[in-house]
């Protein structure tokens, strides 16, 4: 047995839920393929694995994968990670997301979610459409692409994924595409690694909806476009702005330590537990105090 | 430590809510400030984190329910408290949590509305807004608290309903009761009842999160992160938790989320009772209104009027039991609410007819004075 099948057989819910609802030839099979090779290299446990997402094809994804898995709302994948996290830190818990799940309904949670440094990663899956709902514009569609409500080319202009991520804190952005699903796989790699919030932006394809609208006629196409069209970091440094013009780099864009969210957190409580002023302040507040504290810790056990 | 509890003590409404939520054995909140709610996730921030738990401050209220939502999955017991508008960013989540049965509470100390309304003023407002506020069928549990001490023991009795039917729970509080000082003596330790989370009972391989017990009880959700690796979704979904389109098992499931509530209506009404023996006047109230009533019936009774009260604890699910009964013995059923008559509307279904009921509705941004009330109950009953 080839170790794709038996990644495959040991990560997907290959006996329920497969085959995916996705198009063939969409680059999201490409992302969940990179993701469960991340996990794989680091050898955690299937257990100890939470895969958050919200709505849109990109939401999909956590029903494939044999992990715990918690499809929400739409844009609302970070925050209730959040939750999950927060209770239980030992837990390795990836956010799956589109273009629009994170930067559009989501984009608040998101440069939140960037800002606290809360030890999570962010995939985001940037096919430049909603594809779900038939190829509306996207906060990442060109300016002057069409999708479905822009037939006339996009009014609007694009975010920038990672100088957003950047810009909003967050301690490892990296950004590729499904074109270079190996590198796609290691930089989630070094995401999952990281102490810390990472977001993993990876450039996908919709040839169905944005390929059909913006004469990119297949799924080739598009990621002959990505091949063609990005630059790695570090050579991108050594270009001039204007020929950097309408491509993307591609590589680890920010990587550096900051306290993370729960790590901060525990260390300040079991200062302030030890701190007579703050105890005797609770305790003015809640009597049973003792008794209380004992009772919900003695529930972690 | 133990003899510091049952002494009296004078606390506010939301911090006996903050305090009951501890000690009904909330370990996470996740919350957004808004008036006048903020006390509780000021008293959480505070108590939390040495106590073993972990209180975040979201972006907003809409993270604030995704946050608690994903911690009790991870197996919390998760907590948030907001007001109208923030309620209002909730109520997408707020069905998820319903259709993904997750046990969580929301407090809503309710203000005068709509939109930004009158921030620091009192109002009953969101009575329909909870039971309807999400789209798609579903039921809630909603309780209403009258005083401090009902703000710590309906806070207890939210959270252990939240895990015995594994579904949303709002405590209706509003700002006269969130913000009134009472002394009071909250209940040791050991004396109220906390319910605790179950394990399921099938291991991993045949986990079904939304099948039912051998007793036909709802199966207990296992944690995030334990040997039940399972699929949550906001689709509508079969007993595994995977989606589906399947007719039967769409219509199963929504009727199940709104029959595991409904068909307790009886058994989780739950009433004050006050002067009804002989009454053939009815003042149906809750929250701080009925306060106000009770010192309404009082003088109502001092002018000759066979008055009572019934104070509902519990608004939703509504009991029709209750009300059924005293039906041939009432005349005038009046129902004060500071809202244009919400609660009155399941009065009114309830009766059938048998009695004249009376919405009196109050949406000045001020509670009731009890003259109102007998002021305006005396002129509904011609006297």
């Amino acid at each position: 047995m080839s170790a794709s099948i038996e990644l495959a057989r040991t990560y997907l819910r290959s006996d329920k839920k497969l085959p995916t609802v996705w198009c063939g030839g969409c680059g999201l099979g490409i992302i969940m393929s990179a993701m469960v090779r991340a996990v794989a290299k680091i050898g955690v446990s299937k257990n100890k694995v939470a895969v958050v997402s919200g709505i849109g094809c990109t939401g999909r994804m956590p029903t494939y994968v044999d992990f715990n898995t918690l499809h929400t709302t739409h844009g609302r994948g970070l925050a209730f990670a959040t939750g999950v996290k927060l209770a239980r830190p030992e837990l390795m818990v990836i956010a799956a997301m589109g273009d629009g799940d994170s930067l559009a309904i989501g984009g608040n949670h998101f440069i939140h979610a960037c800002r606290r440094n809360i030890d999570m990663t962010a995939i985001v899956a940037n096919n430049q459409i909603y594809g779900m709902t038939g190829g509306q514009y996207s906060p990442t569609t060109p300016h002057g692409k069409r999708g479905t409500t822009a037939p006339y080319g996009n009014v609007e202009h694009a975010f920038d994924t990672v100088s957003l991520a950047v810009g909003a804190g967050a301690t490892f952005v990296a950004r590729t595409s499904v074109y270079h699903a190996r590198e796609a796989g290691n930089l989630i790699e070094k995401a999952l690694r990281h102490k810390g919030f990472s977001v993993v932006e990876i450039v996908s394809n919709c040839h169905t909806s944005y390929g059909r609208m913006n004469k990119f006629a297949s799924p080739v196409a598009m990621l002959e476009w990505m091949r063609d069209n990005s630059v790695p970091v570090k050579a991108a440094e050594r270009m001039e702005p204007g020929e950097l013009a309408g491509k993307f780099t591609r590589g680890i864009i920010v990587e550096k330590d900051k306290p993370e969210f729960i790590a901060a957190y525990d260390d300040l409580a079991e200062r302030m537990s030890a701190d007579p002023t703050a105890v005797a302040n609770v305790r003015k507040i809640i009597q049973a105090y003792d008794q209380m504290a004992d009772g919900l810790k003695s529930r972690d056990d | 430590m133990s003899e510091r509890a049952g002494t009296k003590q004078v606390l506010q409404g939301n911090e006996a809510c903050a305090i009951g939520a501890l000690a009904a054995g909330v370990n996470f909140f996740g919350g957004y400030p808004i008036t006048p709610s903020s006390e509780i996730a000021e008293v959480m921030s505070q108590c939390l984190p040495l106590m073993g738990g972990r209180f975040i401050q979201m972006e907003d209220e809409i993270a604030s329910i995704a946050a608690i939502v994903g911690a009790s999955l991870a197996g919390a017991k998760a907590m948030t408290a907001t007001s109208g508008p923030g309620f209002s960013l909730m109520q997408e989540n707020l069905g998820f949590a319903a259709i993904a049965e997750i046990p969580c509470v929301i407090v809503n100390v309710q203000r005068a509305g709509p939109s930004t309304g009158l921030p620091t003023q009192p109002a009953q407002a969101d009575v329909q807004q909870t039971r309807w506020g999400t789209h798609g069928d579903h039921s809630i549990i909603a309780l209403a608290p009258s005083s401090v001490l009902e703000c710590f023991t309906m806070t207890v009795d939210c959270v252990n309903l939240s895990e015995r039917f594994r579904t949303p729970v709002v405590l209706l509080s509003d700002e006269v009761v969130g913000h009134m000082r009472e002394s009071v003596m909250l209940p040791a330790p050991g004396t109220y009842q906390v319910v605790h989370r179950k394990s399921p009972e099938h291991g991993a391989t045949d986990y079904c999160p939304y099948g039912e017990c051998e007793d036909g009880g709802l199966q207990p959700l296992a944690a995030f992160g334990g040997e039940h690796r399972f699929h949550v979704t906001g689709l509508t979904h079969d007993p595994r938790g995977f989606p589906t389109m399947v007719k039967e098992e769409v219509d199963a499931k929504i009727r199940g989320i709104v029959g595991k509530i409904e068909d307790c209506a009886d058994e989780l009404a739950c009433y004050e009772e006050f002067m009804l023996e002989d009454a053939d006047v009815l003042l149906f109230a809750y929250g701080s209104t009925a306060r106000v009533a009770k010192s309404s019936v009082r003088q109502l009774r001092d002018a000759g009027v066979k008055a009572g009260l019934l104070r509902t604890k519990t608004i939703w699910p509504f009991s029709d039991a209750r009300l059924s009964e005293l039906k041939d013995q009432l005349k005038l059923v009046v129902v004060p609410e500071m809202n244009l008559g919400q609660l009155s509307l399941e009065v009114e279904r309830a009766l059938c007819g048998a009695a004249d009921v009376r919405a009196y509705g109050k949406v000045d941004g001020d509670l009731f004075t009890p003259d109102e009330i007998t002021g305006y109950t005396m002129e509904a009953a011609g006297l």
